[in-house]
């Protein structure tokens, strides 16, 4: 039996991937996959601490969030795909117009 | 039958919800379902007519809805704060009305920016799927068709501006904020010319903002392993009540705390704010620069004076630090900027920081005077946002500052009337801008936060300079030849123009009735 403090610890570790990832890469999609990365670790943690404290609200925010991060997919691929079209390219670096 | 199962299974309560207090954010939302059946089932012909009537009709509605709530005997007879509706998730109190309407107001005039269609059809992409410099995109161009979606993806991201200072449970704050950011995220990419530009701004946005909604939803999430709730009096009770030093809750205040300023755009989560404001079509920038400030600084304040506000304590130095950071960065910033967008985008960030010094205060005064703040500047950056439309040339809208060269020989009521916005942002006496920053920094003072006042008024004088310098850029250097034209405003941009500059004046000079407002919306501070 592993106890749902260490989920948490876990959610912690995922959500620093995520983060890292969202710095490190350079492609538009791996970045918003890393965003949807910190998403779940944030449901691990909501779940965790659900347990911990046997709450169920938890798990319901869980729900909450997926169907925003479903919304979020809609909404972001839309944006990156126009870009990728205009531009034969999803990196982040290349949409350098806007700066300074 | 039916009796056993009724007498063994447990009754669910049904949920008591508040519709007549819920009633301004209902009619928005509902209007904006109303626009996607527009959308769906009207000839494109009628669209446009039918939207303006939905919008606006619905904006001003909302707005009247908002007085009468505000003074119904029934939320605030007998000396109560207002009431917590829909089962503890949306808090009504004056506060929140003062912010809500606030909102509306400004909507309704970006609204108005938005509609304009006497320089081009419309500020917005003919067809955003098309790719820039196509065959397709030319075609819809030909045709003279835009995107009329704008109505509905505006109303639908104000619902969710009206519902994020309202919030008064995390997990509602945070499904507000995605409603008010997923529509903005898609407007800001949709102009007509630039395209490119428009593209990157909304990529930039959306990715930096769902970067920070993670940041606000782990806060959330390290709160809710704190105190076993996400509502926000709990959170303060749980807190309160809490002796020895706990890593979750103050982990929480400040993931909350970057998802929550960096909505604001305060340093060091400015970033997304100077490309943004610059690359969205310039209705949308007049809309968030009004409307999401406004909105998300309710939401600031209401998290920091409800759910911490008894570890003042804890987070006033970390508010110390950005609030001296936003002023500066803000400031210093703005004096390189060639592109008048960019410098508004700078300009607001720099408000932003004078408004943080209010809310440092934490006091009735703090969020008074900050709620002035954001009514003034708001209708100000409207107003200066709407004159950025007129001025146009060949390729739209003319951004860069070096065109503006000698715009007030040619043109000196519009130079003029832009000239007087820039003044109002840097605080001269007898504008609106002087009246706030006067107000926030009397609060801060008496909060006991002096430095960060002095810091401020440094901050104002540096950036005074880059006004001035457009001014004199208008007033006294030589046209450039093939420079823009001042396009002559239709009704709408007249009446918004009009609105922010007659705003401005009045509240820099008379600002005795809206002071009063804000002060007794303020008094009770927030219904926990």
């Amino acid at each position: 039996m592993i106890s749902p403090a260490n989920y948490v610890a876990l959610a912690a570790i995922l959500f620093v991937i995520g983060g890292v990832g969202v710095l490190v890469r350079r492609n538009a999609l791996v970045v918003f996959m890393c965003i949807e990365l910190m998403l779940n670790a944030v449901n691990l943690a909501f779940i965790a601490f659900a347990r911990l404290h046997g709450d169920l609200n938890g798990q319901v925010i869980a729900f909450f969030v997926m169907v925003v991060a479903a919304a979020e997919v809609v909404v972001g691929l839309a944006i990156l795909t126009s870009i990728f079209r205009a531009r034969k390219s999803a990196s982040v670096d290349d949409a350098n117009l806007l700066k300074y | 039958m039916t009796g056993s199962l009724a007498a063994i299974a447990p009754t669910i309560p049904a949920p008591q919800i508040q519709y007549g207090q819920l009633s301004p954010m209902l009619l928005v939302f509902g209007a904006a379902i109303a626009g996607v059946l527009v959308e769906a089932f009207s000839p494109r012909p009628l669209r446009r007519t039918l939207h303006l009537a939905i919008t606006l009709g619905s904006l001003a509605g909302a707005f009247i809805l908002t007085v009468f709530l505000a003074g119904s005997s029934s939320l605030f007879g007998g000396g109560r704060a207002g009431n917590v509706a829909a089962v503890g998730a949306v808090a009504i109190d004056r506060p929140t009305l003062f912010i809500q309407g606030t909102i509306l107001v400004l909507a309704f005039i970006s609204v108005l920016l938005i509609a304009e269609s006497s320089h081009e059809v419309s500020a917005f992409a003919a067809q955003a799927a098309a790719v820039p410099g196509s065959a397709e995109e030319r075609e819809g161009l030909l045709a003279g068709i835009s995107h009329t979606e704008v109505y509905p993806l505006t109303l639908f991201a104000i619902g969710g501006m009206l519902l994020f200072p309202a919030a008064n449970d995390l997990l509602t704050m945070f499904v507000a904020l995605e409603v008010l950011s997923l529509p903005l995220y898609l407007l800001c990419g949709l102009a007509r010319r630039r395209r490119l530009l428009s593209q990157e701004a909304a990529m930039k946005y959306f990715l930096l903002g769902s970067f920070s909604s993670a940041f606000f939803l782990f806060g959330v999430a390290m709160l809710y392993g704190f105190s076993d709730s996400v509502s926000l009096s709990k959170i303060a009770i749980a807190a309160g009540g809490n002796t020895q030093s706990s890593v979750l809750l103050y982990a929480g205040i400040a993931l909350l705390g970057v998802g929550l300023l960096f909505k604001i755009g305060a340093v060091p989560f400015q970033a997304w704010k100077p490309d943004v404001y610059q690359g969205a079509p310039t209705p949308v920038t007049a809309l968030m620069a009004s409307c999401t400030l406004v909105s998300a600084f309710g939401a600031v304040l209401r998290v920091f004076y409800v759910a911490f506000g008894q570890l003042t304590w804890d987070w006033r130095p970390m508010m110390w630090g950005i609030a001296i950071l936003t002023m500066l960065g803000g400031s210093i910033i703005a004096i390189t900027q060639t592109d008048v967008k960019r410098l508004l985008a700078y300009s607001s960030i720099a408000q932003a920081g004078y408004i943080l010094t209010g809310v440092v205060a934490a006091s009735t005064a703090g969020l008074s005077s900050s709620m002035f703040y954001l009514a003034a500047y708001g209708l100000a950056a409207v107003g200066a946002f709407a004159v950025v439309t007129l001025i146009r040339d060949q390729s739209g809208e003319a951004g860069h500052l070096s065109r503006w060269a000698g715009l007030g020989k040619r043109s000196p009521l519009v130079a003029g009337i832009f000239a007087f916005f820039l003044i109002a942002f840097a605080g001269i006496p007898l504008t609106s801008g002087f009246t706030g920053k006067f107000a926030v920094f009397q609060a801060a003072i008496a909060g006991g936060a002096l430095p960060l006042v002095i810091v401020g008024v440094v901050s104002s004088a540096i950036l005074a300079f880059p006004y001035v310098r457009v001014i004199v850029l208008m007033f006294f250097s030589e046209p450039v030849l093939d420079g823009p034209a001042v396009v002559r405003p239709s009704a709408f941009t007249s009446v918004a123009v009009g609105i922010g500059l007659l705003a401005t004046l009045v509240l820099g000079v008379a600002p005795e009735p809206l002071l009063r407002l804000a002060h007794e919306a303020a008094a009770q501070l927030f219904v926990r």
